[in-house]
């Protein structure tokens, strides 16, 4: 399955991912009007070294729609699914227990804009983009949606311990 | 500061606050810090002051809300004194140091290549399909064999001096490492290979990771023999000598300390932080003679294996300095017009020494037809070589290939805002700053270098397919498939071409 992958050497922080992320969620077709004197809520976030020597480190981290998602098996009304690999979640059903949001390990799910349900990335397939807005829009093609197949037990095992994936 | 220090901003930087959305994309790209956000107001603000045009915030804002436009100030006008020869005066009269400049020299010169117009065939020898019918390309540079000798047993012998095969007339001409980055250099060797040309290491040597694009690469010695060293010379596939460079010709570089990073000083040779500087001649040449011992040098540290280029400025008398280097034993001459580009030069020397490239190539080839001894060196020219045209009337007027040097940074990104030696390029091409060079990814870099090669050859295959020519080696220096328009005779003597209608 394709998925979105992120590579910290070509990030640039310029957060570009988020504002193409809140836009293609906005459900708006002009991006001033979605935008514009908003605070958004994008579902992909650029973390960013905050101290003088990790300021140049940044990457864009969103779900990263595990085979074995915590969040769905967490999930204590259904709201959490998987459509087709891609972890979806179902407004109607949630009701902001916010237990997934403890349960992911990468910290990729959050409260939505209204602020009583949870949002996470779906890929761009609820939306009319279709294709991650994210990836289209980077700059430095930091972001790409590749299918890399299943990642090993080991390799998710090697993102925690050495603090990075490949 | 005294008063008359003020310079008003060159460009001034119009944003659209109706479309604005504060994303703050331009503020997080750009490194001269021109836009911030004004947090009372809650609307972005710029510093015209500070913006050099390179329209890195334009490229990247998501709404297209900005754009860079020439300011509006004015001195009183007056048509000797312009208002850039106004400022220049103020800056140095407050600063007492020779004023730098970037990239090629942007004045008001005739562009030979805009006088020239290329034949087609019509009627009577039918132009070629490149689609439908097989166009040669491919290129080789270096000695050609004057007449063919024979073997005791009268077989003809085979052995040719050492060449460089091109697929296409083109090269990335040469750019240090320092001068350009880590990132800069990966996507030029990469396209280099993929396309199978050669691209240029500059006088920086060449960096541990680059030694496997061998093959492509053309190693320079340059009068600071930074870098250069057994395995440099026996890595790339030729020896290019730097005597003259067309954007500073008669002084050599100087790459300030601060872009030589622990990487670039390992490459180098040189300690970290001290400035690189290259001296202006070199200095065990005075003479021809003296080059031709350098030529044999690396000829001999290279067991004749690799041909040998002489890069030159196109100077006054470059015929003759060119008709010295091939009896130097040069195979192949490049010959660098006053266009040329460089990361850093003094303005004067940049917009004021040497000439063109189309009467300095023109000139060469003619004169060394003349002397008999055009086979003995091939000629490659470079100095602002903008399109397949311009390559195409180059190789019409007697190069055996092209150097792309400003075009091929144009590919990556570069938007000529021609402040490279700042050091700050935001586009992560001229720039040591490692979050700077992170911007400019060779996966895309390389890509987009092979597209405009690919792109240039394929409008070149139409061109010679109209002049009912088939082959590179049919289209060098046929200048009969040259007009000049708007030329004085002079102008089209040197040139070796006739007027338009003629």
């Amino acid at each position: 399955m394709k998925r979105v992958y992120v590579n910290e050497e070509w990030c640039l922080a310029c957060h570009l991912c988020e504002y193409n992320c809140a836009f293609a969620n906005s459900g708006m077709k002009d991006m001033v009007k979605a935008l514009k004197g908003k605070k958004i809520y994008p579902r992909i976030q650029v973390e960013v070294g905050t101290d003088e020597n990790s300021r140049a480190i940044s990457y864009a981290v969103s779900c990263r729609h595990c085979e074995e998602p915590l969040c769905v098996k967490s999930c204590i009304t259904g709201a959490l699914h998987l459509e087709d690999g891609v972890i979806c979640s179902d407004k109607e059903k949630c009701v902001g227990c916010y237990t997934c949001i403890l349960s992911c390990p990468y910290g990729c799910i959050m409260p939505s804009e209204e602020g009583n349900v949870i949002q996470k990335c779906e890929l761009c397939t609820k939306n009319e983009n279709g294709q991650p807005a994210c990836v289209a829009g980077c700059p430095n093609r930091a972001i790409v949606f590749e299918d890399r197949g299943v990642p090993s037990a080991e390799e998710e095992c090697a993102f925690d311990e050495e603090g990075g994936a490949e | 500061m005294l008063p008359q220090d003020y310079i008003y901003p060159e460009f001034t930087v119009v944003r659209n606050q109706d479309k604005c959305i504060a994303c703050r994309v331009c503020e997080r790209q750009c490194a001269n810090q021109v836009h911030s956000f004004d947090t009372e107001k809650g609307i972005m603000v710029a510093d015209d002051s500070k913006c050099v045009c390179c329209a890195r915030c334009v490229s990247l804002c998501p709404v297209h809300a900005l754009q860079i436009t020439e300011s509006q100030h004015t001195f009183r006008p007056n048509a000797n004194w312009s208002g850039q020869a106004i400022n220049e005066i103020y800056k140095q009269s407050s600063t007492s140091a020779a004023l730098l400049s970037s990239m090629g020299n942007p004045n008001d010169y005739p562009v030979y290549w805009d006088h020239i117009l290329i034949n087609a065939s019509q009627v009577t020898n039918p132009s070629i399909d490149p689609l439908r019918e097989p166009m040669e390309t491919k290129t080789s540079l270096g000695k050609r064999t004057s007449s063919i000798t024979r073997n005791p047993d009268g077989s003809i012998q085979t052995t040719m001096a050492p060449h460089i095969e091109l697929s296409t007339p083109v090269m990335f001409s040469a750019m240090s490492y320092g001068a350009i980055s880590y990132n800069a250099h990966e996507s030029l060797a990469r396209a280099a290979t993929n396309l199978g040309i050669c691209y240029n290491t500059g006088e920086g040597g060449l960096h541990k990771d680059f030694f496997k694009y061998g093959p492509n690469t053309i190693v320079q010695v340059a009068s600071g023999r930074f870098g250069v060293h057994k395995d440099f010379l026996e890595a790339g596939c030729a020896i290019e000598i730097k005597m003259g460079q067309g954007a500073k010709p008669g002084i050599g570089g100087h790459l300030p300390g601060a872009k030589i990073t622990a990487d670039v000083s390992a490459t180098r040779m040189i300690p970290q932080g001290t400035d690189a500087i290259s001296p202006a001649p070199h200095h065990d040449i005075y003479s021809i003679e003296d080059l031709r011992q350098l030529v044999y040098s690396l000829k001999e540290a290279t067991a004749y294996t690799k041909p040998v280029i002489v890069k030159i400025a196109a100077v006054h008398n470059v015929a003759a300095i060119a008709s010295g280097v091939a009896r130097g034993g040069a195979d192949i001459i490049a010959i660098d017009g006053f266009r040329g580009g460089t990361g850093a030069a003094p303005t004067r020397i940049r917009d004021n020494v040497g000439i063109p490239i189309e009467l300095a190539l023109a000139a060469v080839d003619q004169r060394l037809r003349e002397e008999g001894i055009r086979n003995q060196v091939s000629i490659v020219c470079g100095g602002s070589i903008r399109s397949s045209a311009d390559m195409v009337k180059a190789i019409c007027l007697g190069a055996d290939a092209v150097y792309l040097g400003t075009a091929a940074l144009l590919a990556l990104g570069c938007h000529l805002c021609r402040t490279c030696q700042t050091g700050k390029c935001n586009w992560g091409i001229a720039t040591q700053r490692p979050d700077l060079v992170k911007r400019l990814n060779p996966e895309i870099g390389h890509v987009r270098l092979e597209n405009l090669v690919t792109a240039w050859t394929r409008e070149m295959k139409e061109m010679m397919g109209g002049m009912g020519i088939n082959s590179i080696e049919a289209m060098r220096g046929n200048r009969l498939m040259l007009r000049g328009v708007g030329l004085n005779d002079r102008e089209l003597t040197i040139l070796g071409i006739k007027h338009a209608g003629e």
